[in-house]
């Protein structure tokens, strides 16, 4: 029973998704009828054009914005707004600048109703986990971009989330820190055996992490399109199978 | 040999004690350099006082020699007759200061939160920071009378508002995406406002704090001008009557004094709750 259990856990369905937005009067439709399936443990990128509605899906997901129909599934029971078995990681890293690294850490652990000592504990193991074991007592403000990043990843572990949404996680940083993040994740997340969810516009970032990628079409009465990345991980970003699914997902935007 | 050489061998074989007394020194003369920077325009102002008043280059009937305006503090202040007035200004200033924090504080904190509240009473406070508390002064002596009430409720009309609306846009400005990220680990309102929106609020509600500390001091003043017989402002008003120039001068001093005792201890408080950025004086 158990396994059968720990293999369910962070299934995502998505079933007949639509969402528009009111701007000048107007109506947008930003996602229109969206079926998608999730697998549990599964990286799914999602890839678009700005506008397309990539980041208006992960915020549904999270539970931040409410669809106008469908519904969102997870492990088989409906959902709305937030939950206990997500996590999400933004493009700021959003910490508490009035709070030292180890407390923002043991943060979300807390507000959920974590031991104070438990949350604790926990919080330092996953900031050894991103090597910042040695920045627990410091401030936000001391710390670079990359490093601030990775005590918001660290936050969203420590809540053991099934499912880890990922909305640009990596796009204000510098090109260098970004691959080391980039293959950072990709420990995390198959030591971690956590759903991700990574909406991200670096078409590289997708083939590297992405189990499979999704693309919104970038026209909004064409069709998302799903593309299964079939490499062995960890992954070359230098070797041909690589090259060309990059190539593949620029033509999927007209580019060369 | 050269005496450039001679130096040379000197330094060399001088060994650590010569090395750690020019660091000393160094050390020292940037304490000095440092300390100059800051104090030395005011040392030179108050010199130049001295110089000015003692050597007949301004009348020293109005302006007394600093050493003149000190001894008559230390007569007043030990001997016993300021102390009064020092005591009546604090608890007046005092009273008035903390009533304001009473009630600005949470008013601010709550109307920084509701929305349509703080859209409706916005245009009512706006109007009331704009009516000076001094020309309200005698509508409240006609209503509470020449005694204490009027005094400290005009002190404690000027002192509420910077703290009002600075309690206010502090809640207002609290980044809204840290409010999200709480909203996502499923903190409830009342955490939200604990640890996110109260600490978020407190750099601006001490820029309130020390705001008002200032206007309380002023309208202190103003009111003890006015019908007191008691009080540093009264005696200011008092000694120049008297001419008793080096007496006013040393209330002067006195409030001077107080502004920035009550600023550097709140300086002090935000230092101590806000270890996370840096406070300026």
């Amino acid at each position: 029973m158990g396994d059968v259990e720990t293999f369910r856990k962070g299934e995502i369905a998505l079933r007949d998704l639509s969402k528009s937005f009111q701007i000048g009067g107007r109506s947008l439709r930003v996602l229109r009828n969206l079926n998608l399936d999730i697998r549990s443990g599964e990286c799914l990128a999602i890839v678009g054009a700005s506008g397309s509605g990539k980041t208006t899906l992960l915020r549904i997901l999270a539970g931040l914005e409410a669809a106008d129909a469908g519904k969102v599934v997870i492990d088989d029971q409906p959902v709305r707004g937030v939950g206990n078995e997500r996590a999400v990681i933004f493009q700021e890293p959003r910490l508490l600048p009035w709070q030292t690294v180890l407390e923002n850490v043991a943060f979300g652990l807390e507000v959920r109703g974590g031991h104070a000592r438990h949350a604790n504990e926990r919080a330092r193991h996953y900031l050894s986990l991103v090597g910042l074991a040695d920045f627990a007592d410091a401030y936000p403000k001391q710390l670079s971009g990359g490093m601030a990043q990775r005590v918001g990843i660290a936050r969203a572990l420590t809540v053991q989330p099934e499912i880890l949404l990922l909305d640009e996680p990596f796009g204000a940083l510098d090109a260098m820190t970004k691959l080391t993040m980039q293959e950072e994740l990709e420990r995390i997340w198959r030591d971690e055996n956590v759903t991700m969810v990574l909406v991200t516009h670096d078409l590289e970032e997708a083939v590297y992490l992405a189990d499979r990628v999704l693309v919104l079409p970038k026209n909004r009465d064409g069709n998302p399109k799903i593309i299964e990345i079939d490499l062995a991980r960890p992954r070359d970003r230098s070797e041909a199978g690589f090259v060309q699914y990059r190539k593949d997902l620029l033509r999927e935007f007209g580019l060369h | 040999m050269s005496l450039q050489d001679v130096d040379r061998s000197i330094l060399a074989n001088g060994g650590s004690d010569g090395v750690k007394a020019e660091e000393y020194l160094q050390r020292a003369g940037a304490r000095l350099r440092h300390w100059l920077s800051r104090y030395g325009l005011l040392a030179a102002f108050l010199v130049f006082w001295q110089a000015a008043s003692s050597g007949g280059w301004i009348n020293s009937a109005v302006f007394p020699p600093i050493d003149a305006i000190l001894s008559s503090m230390w007569r007043g202040v030990f001997g016993g007759a300021l102390l009064d007035d020092i005591a009546i200004s604090l608890q007046r200033s005092g009273l008035a200061f903390v009533a304001a924090v009473l009630v600005a504080i949470p008013l601010g904190l709550f109307m920084g939160q509701v929305r349509p509240i703080e859209q409706a009473l916005d245009p009512i406070l706006q109007l009331f920071r704009q009516t000076s508390a001094l020309a309200l002064y005698p509508v409240f002596i006609l209503l509470l009378g020449l005694g204490e009430a009027s005094k400290v409720f005009v002190i404690f009309w000027a002192t509420l508002f910077p703290l009002l609306l600075n309690t206010i846009s502090g809640v207002k400005e609290v980044d809204s995406k840290l409010i999200e990220m709480a909203r996502v680990y499923g903190a409830s309102r009342p955490t939200v406002f604990r640890r996110v929106v109260l600490p978020g609020a407190i750099p601006s509600i001490f820029v309130g704090l020390r705001l008002s500390a200032t206007t309380a001091l002023l309208l202190l003043i103003a009111s003890e001008m006015i019908g007191a017989n008691k009080g540093v402002g009264f005696q200011v008003m008092n000694a120049q009557y008297n001419f008793q120039i080096p007496l006013m001068f040393a209330a002067i001093f006195i409030l001077a004094g107080l502004g920035l005792i009550a600023n550097y201890a709140l300086v002090f408080a935000q230092r101590r709750l806000c270890r996370w950025s840096d406070v300026s004086i």
